[in-house]
């Protein structure tokens, strides 16, 4: 390993749903019960990292010090940051540099959302200069229709068929069923997943993540701090959250276009694959040790593209995985044992969080009812979209 | 009578005759969509970066459908519904000698049943939305014939 782990002490959720409550308290019961999980108290928190909502007024900007006067201004060192859907794994990343280099060797990291129901809408006013803005103005580019021009395309390179689609969100439901913090705990049938109505052809509602509220939080130590309190913990061992390289290729939110490849060729690893590649490089790990994977599956046909970019299988193959139980619990690759997406609507900053919430009980045994049986090195991955992503590894 | 007619953007599109506008830059020869004048954004690229390697480029008129969808609930604003919405779909069309995916709405009245991935189409103008003194247009994919 690489000898630049830190450990996760705690880790702990507010259960996804729509609460109709302050993303505040989200947050506030995710914290305490990631310090209880830890056995430490919010006065032994000496960084706390806030990972920022965009949709709660001027508290979600600056989540890091809304979260600490919540729960008592104690003197941390703090900070609050964005980066899209991928802001709780930016946070994590944040928590983690404090910690390596020894400035810290306690952290918290928090996440919490309290999402609008229907599209995602760009931030309000008369923008025409934001492309975010100009996407909806001049091509009325939703969320889905993205993610539904990738199911397409997936059609269309491998075959993928719309029953395919079905089966990822059949196999989410049924992992979600025992998982307490998953907002949706009901098993899916493919028809009804077939039967569901049109939001972006190919891609029926079940195919696609809801918006939720909810909040995730994790408790960060330095090794030797784990160590002094004779734990062998979950760690982190490789966390990536590189850029795409020029020329990108892949059509993400917010874009009209991709970047040319007239004069440059094309990168070795498009842009989710060079985010798992560099933290199985860092963690010193590759995709045949992974014991379960949670991917970000804001589609049905994203969760299959994921599993190739991960190395999981060779591109085109992962239909055939996922038709062969493969990637269900008790199969050779659990993908999204804690229901994913699919089960949880995603709550942004919180997101990424909860999955090393979920790894973590997974590499404890703790995951009653969904627990992958020996797993000893996970992967979550994260789709932050506008150029944001995150790939992180834990192993015990 | 007839309403004005007004783009919906400026400077991204011509309408005759119809062709996306974006810059190229003289020193690598990269071309961007929207129109890039800030720099050139190759980091291999030699260029000045001063924005003055970034000349007006027009693009092919014709390429390939990369992939499609359609959109069956009204999106949020800005985006300007018609009343009732009427669904629209859109088309990421590959530009072969761009080496560029470039997304564009199809014309009214062709359905998703109507197109495949690798068919050619051709860029075309369309009504994006009307209000009471003019017709916005923007650009517009529509399947060649």
């Amino acid at each position: 390993m690489s000898g630049r782990e830190i450990a996760i002490l705690g880790a702990g959720m507010h259960p996804w749903g729509k609460w109709g409550r302050s993303f505040i308290e989200y947050g506030v019961a995710a914290a305490r019960s990631a310090l209880a999980d830890a056995g430490l108290s919010w006065q032994d928190v000496q960084y706390v990292a806030g990972a920022d909502t965009i949709r709660n007024g001027y508290p979600g900007f600056i989540a890091g010090a809304t979260f600490a006067q919540a729960l008592g201004w104690s003197g941390a060192q703090v900070s609050s940051c964005y980066a899209a859907c991928a802001s709780g794994a930016q946070a994590i990343a944040n928590a983690r540099a404090q910690i390596l280099s020894g400035l810290a060797d306690v952290a918290l990291v928090v996440g919490a959302d309290a999402a609008p129901k229907g599209f995602f809408a760009p931030v309000g006013g008369d923008r025409p200069d934001d492309p975010d803005w100009l996407r909806f103005r001049l091509l009325g580019a939703t969320n889905p229709m993205y993610f539904a021009l990738a199911a397409r395309r997936r059609m269309a390179l491998y075959g993928s068929t719309r029953e395919d689609f079905a089966l990822v969100k059949v196999k989410n439901a049924k992992h979600g069923l025992n998982n307490p913090n998953a907002r949706y705990r009901k098993e899916v049938a493919v028809e009804e997943v077939l039967e569901s109505p049109v939001v972006a052809d190919p891609l029926r509602l079940l195919d696609i993540c809801a918006t939720s509220d909810g909040g995730a939080a994790l408790v960060l130590t330095s090794m030797e701090f784990a160590r002094s309190r004779g734990l062998d913990p979950v760690r982190i061992s490789g966390l990536s959250t590189v850029t795409p390289t020029f020329p990108k290729t892949v059509l993400d939110l917010p874009d009209f276009a991709t970047d040319s490849a007239m004069t440059v060729p094309v990168p070795e690893r498009p842009f989710r694959a060079a985010l798992a590649h560099s933290a199985y490089e860092e963690a010193g790990v590759g995709p045949e040790d992974v014991s379960a994977a949670e991917v970000y599956d804001l589609s049905t046909a994203l969760e299959l593209d994921w599993m190739e970019d991960l190395g999981l299988c060779a591109p085109g193959e992962a239909e055939s995985l996922l038709r062969a139980g493969e990637t269900s619990i008790g199969g050779r690759i659990p993908v999204n044992p804690s229901g994913g997406l699919g089960s949880f609507g995603e709550a942004i900053p919180a997101q990424a969080i909860a999955q090393l919430c979920e790894l973590t009980w997974q590499l404890r045994g703790q995951a009653e009812g969904r627990q992958v049986d020996g797993a000893r090195v996970g992967i979550a991955v994260n789709q932050g979209l506008f150029g944001h992503g995150s790939a992180t590894i834990v192993t015990r | 009578m007839l309403k004005e007619r007004r783009l919906a953007v400026e400077g991204w599109f011509t309408t005759d005759p119809p062709a996306l506008i974006g810059t190229r830059c003289g020193d690598c020869g990269t071309p961007y969509f929207p129109r890039n004048a800030l720099a050139c954004r190759n980091p291999a690229c030699s260029g000045p970066k001063d924005g003055s390697e970034l000349a007006e480029y027009s693009f092919s008129t014709r390429g390939r459908i990369w992939s499609f969808a359609d959109s069956r609930y009204k999106p949020p604003a800005p985006y300007v519904s018609p009343e009732p919405f009427r669904p629209y779909v859109l088309a990421a069309v590959e530009l072969e000698a761009e080496k560029i995916v470039i997304l564009g709405q199809v014309v009214p009245g062709v359905g998703v049943e109507d197109l495949s991935v690798g068919q050619e189409v051709e860029l075309t103008v369309g009504t994006l939305y009307e209000d009471d003194e003019a017709e916005y247009v923007v650009w517009m994919w529509r399947p060649v014939s």
